[in-house]
């Protein structure tokens, strides 16, 4: 294990293969924004999907930015929730799974927006024609399970938000969920969060960026750690070993 | 307007244990899936219809104390939250039909909220 050092890092990064983000969310351009604002560590979040990590992970070779496969998964309560993990493998067992707990429904780009699958350059592979914004039949507490079983990072996204957010949603973190962490918006403040949603006080809160945009890849998390893993992000959640996290908004 | 009328009138399976459902007097209906307005608008003894089936439910119905939770679309509930609600004393009922004519029912009833 090597010495720690601070990285900022967004952890809620859309691609073009989400339906509602932009053209411009293809792998190089996030690579690139990303470095350009001092993030050195992302971790992909599309809807329901892992297709176009692999993509990002190979436009990132080489480039000093670490990317951690995940996905935005929605379950059955229409809760969106960041599932991170460490390798692709895990990732893509993950969606194995999920996709089969998906009601089959095709997307209609005109409505929804195109759902691109691209390589490293971003260059088209395929459309995926599955409309992947729909809950799962999974619920919260089994689909945390699987998550823990791979090996994965479960952590509650948007909670603050009423679209999708844990709370509005489910009124209260579920008291039977060991959740690790929890992802509040970028447009709220934590101590806003806080007032708000007194009983969050005693779970970490990252923020997201929940980037749909370029622009939108905010980098509000700074991790001292000693290797862009799970094992390490988890030890900076809890604070212990030296290692840490807080929210600093870039200037 | 007592639990026992709602159950027959809408034909609504219990889910929970059987208790002297003549006895409990529903004053009012409520009907949302989004358990922060469910908190800050279901009133005290009312009845409240959703489709959300997630154990969460069982603890705003129990802060709330209200007369039952109707689970529309045979949303099921897990064999955990079943129990808490029994813990609680929360009656769970659950119906194939839809939340929109659940509501309509009971507003023929003559239930308001």
């Amino acid at each position: 294990m090597g010495f720690l050092t601070t990285i900022r890092a967004e952890l809620h990064v859309h691609t073009c293969l989400s339906p509602c983000a932009e053209v411009e969310m293809i792998p190089p351009l996030i690579v690139r924004e990303a470095i350009e604002r001092g993030i050195y560590l992302i971790a992909i979040t599309d809807h329901n999907t892992t297709a176009n990590i692999e993509g990002v992970m190979k436009a990132a070779q080489g480039s000093g930015l670490a990317v951690l496969p995940g996905m935005e998964v929605q379950t059955r309560e229409e809760v969106h929730s960041l599932c991170l993990f460490d390798t692709l493998e895990q990732a893509r067992a993950f969606d194995n799974w999920l996709r089969a707990g998906l009601p089959p429904m095709k997307n209609n780009p005109d409505y929804f927006g195109e759902q691109f699958v691209v390589d490293s350059t971003g260059d088209f592979l395929r459309r995926e024609e599955q409309l992947l914004i729909l809950s799962a039949e999974y619920g919260l507490e089994e689909t945390f399970a699987k998550v823990q079983e791979l090996g994965g990072l479960f952590i509650p996204a948007h909670v603050n938000r009423t679209a999708f957010g844990l709370l509005p949603v489910l009124g209260m973190v579920p008291p039977e969920l060991p959740v690790e962490a929890l992802e509040i918006s970028r447009h709220i403040t934590v101590e806003k969060a806080l007032q708000q949603f007194p009983h969050i006080a005693r779970y970490p809160l990252l923020q997201g960026g929940d980037a749909h945009r370029l622009d939108e890849l905010l980098g509000a998390n700074k991790f001292t750690i000693a290797e862009p893993t799970l094992a390490e992000l988890r030890l900076a959640l809890a604070g212990i070993d030296g290692r840490s996290f807080r929210i600093s908004p870039r200037s | 307007m007592n639990l026992q009328n709602i159950i027959d009138d809408l034909n609504l399976t219990l889910l929970t244990e059987r208790k002297d459902f003549s006895a409990v007097e529903i004053s009012e209906g409520y009907t949302s899936d989004l358990l922060s307005c469910v908190m800050a608008g279901a009133p005290h003894g009312s009845v409240w219809v959703t489709l959300q089936a997630h154990a969460n439910i069982v603890a705003v119905a129990a802060l709330l104390e209200l007369g039952a939770i109707i689970i529309s679309e045979d949303a099921q509930p897990g064999p955990a939250t079943l129990a808490k609600a029994n813990q609680e004393g929360i009656t769970m009922l659950s119906t194939p039909r839809k939340s929109f004519e659940v509501v309509g029912r009971l507003w023929e009833m003559g239930l308001r909220g």
